[in-house]
């Protein structure tokens, strides 16, 4: 059956913080949006987190982190998705993250940082506005 | 050989992974590729799981995997898990269970939506199970929630097939019996550690041995294990079963190939024509647009369904 191409998305934890009730409501909304969402749960490290990405051959992927560490943690997934020629994949996060650091993840390829309190419904639609399934 | 065809054969992961999208996405292009796959395939030992939600299913797969890497063998995960009817969108969480495995390149683990497939949905997770054949995996596992015909006839196709149930299932072992019983040739009670667990051995003994005769004419005779996925507990036990399972198809069955069983070829050619059929048949009719005419027409009263599916149907038969 010829079907529309449907977006596929990773939401992963990386890091040492204790819950994913956040990653769980950021699954549930990305699924009413139509969206197939492959959750990969807590303590993720930037490694099992690509090598996921790759094999489930999602177009995004969404890190959640309130650790302090998310800098290293958001910059590795990056870094690592271009050593492994699949930097076509999108990578977004959200967590507690001062100005300055969003401003360096994203000078760093990272493309959208959400900070706490932004509404679900306009992170939906920043994805829908900026990820594509993948055409070839 | 294809370019697509050598990279998988060689186990590349990123082409693996892409293929399987475009199977599931319904990309017409992927049929020469898989045309071009099949002499690669018929060396993996597919084992199908299933069983209601929440039985334990992706933690028995994580198990299993750990203990067949163990004994070398290179393995591949499908996890199937249901599309939200609503918004066509799923989450897709088998792979909690099983992330430790993620980086270990003997093992490759691909979450599926059952999507509004049709029917398809088998399909296209047996082109994703000759994908992963292809790809050299030793074992196949994979996962259904069983409730839908679709996701059972997925497991059905599998060398061996596994239905899980868990203690205090009075109710849903009635299920299985409608359902599922004739198409398992293990039967597990996980969550062994709870209460009810004789209850449920003797419901599922009674069931099993309602075709004693069978058995005694040489038939299969589904063993009953109670297993403790999360403790690793009768896992081990459970994967000897899937061996001597093996073993009976390989002698006494017709053989492991079922690429060489009437039987097999029959029903997988059977439903290869069934799908490809409404496959062609809609998309002729929707890019018509006969379909939605046809659809207004009944709305407005001026043709009977019967009548209209007739006109349908035929003209794009001849
Ligand atoms: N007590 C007990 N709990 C278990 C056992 N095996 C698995 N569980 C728990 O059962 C829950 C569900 O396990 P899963 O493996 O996700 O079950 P599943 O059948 O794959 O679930 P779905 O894919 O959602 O249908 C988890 O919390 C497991 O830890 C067991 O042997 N004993
Ligand atoms: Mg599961």
């Amino acid at each position: 059956m010829r079907q529309k191409r449907r977006v596929r998305v990773m939401v992963a934890k990386p890091g040492l913080d204790g819950h994913d009730r956040g990653a769980r409501i950021i699954a549930r909304a990305y699924r009413d949006a139509g969206f197939e969402v492959v959750y990969t749960g807590l303590h993720q490290t930037p490694e099992e987190i690509v090598a996921a990405a790759i094999q489930e051959d999602v177009d995004m992927i969404g890190l959640s982190s309130l650790a302090g560490a998310h800098k290293y943690l958001f910059l590795a997934v990056v870094e690592l998705l271009r050593e492994k020629a699949a930097d076509d994949i999108v990578v977004c996060g959200g967590g507690i993250i001062p100005d300055d650091d969003i401003e360096k993840l994203k000078e760093s390829g990272v493309k959208e940082v959400f900070t706490p309190g932004t509404p679900l419904d306009d992170i939906v639609k920043w994805v829908q506005n900026n990820v594509t399934p993948r055409q070839d | 050989m294809n370019d697509i065809v050598e990279k998988i054969v060689a186990g590349d992961v990123r082409t693996v992974a892409r293929l399987i999208r475009d199977i599931d996405d319904g990309m017409p292009e992927v049929r020469e590729v898989l045309k071009d796959l099949y002499p690669h395939t018929g060396n993996a030992y597919v084992i199908g799981i299933t069983g209601a939600p929440g039985v334990g299913k992706s933690t028995l797969v994580d198990q299993m995997v750990a203990h067949l890497r163990k004994r070398d063998k290179t393995v591949g995960v499908l996890a199937v898990d249901p599309t939200s009817p609503f918004s066509g969108g799923a989450i897709l969480g088998d792979r909690v269970r099983m992330q430790r495995h993620s980086m270990d390149p003997g093992v490759f683990i691909r979450s599926l939506a059952t999507r509004g497939h049709f029917g398809g949905l088998t399909q296209s997770t047996r082109s994703a199970i000759d994908v992963l054949d292809a790809m050299g995996k030793d074992y196949i596992l994979v996962e259904t929630v069983g409730v839908g015909q679709d996701e059972v006839d997925v497991v059905r196709s599998a060398h061996t097939t596994v239905i899980v149930v868990i203690p205090g299932m009075g109710d849903d072992i009635q299920a299985i019996k409608a359902g599922i019983l004739e198409i398992g040739d293990i039967f597990l009670i996980n969550k062994a550690d709870r209460e009810g667990c004789d209850k449920t051995m003797s419901d599922l003994r009674m069931m099993i041995e309602m075709d004693q005769k069978k058995y005694d004419r040489g038939a299969w005779k589904p063993p009953i294990l109670k297993i403790q996925a999360v403790f690793d507990k009768g896992v081990a036990e459970f994967i000897d079963e899937i061996d001597k399972h093996a073993r009976y198809l390989a002698d006494t069955a017709g053989g492991l190939d079922f690429r060489a069983s009437k039987t097999k070829v029959r029903q997988e050619l059977g439903e290869m024509i069934k799908a490809r059929l409404i496959e062609e048949v809609i998309d002729r009719l929707t890019e018509s647009g006969d379909f939605d005419r046809a659809v207004e027409s009944i709305i407005k009263g001026k043709i009977d369904p019967y009548t209209a599916c007739e006109n349908l149907v035929l003209p794009t038969l001849s």
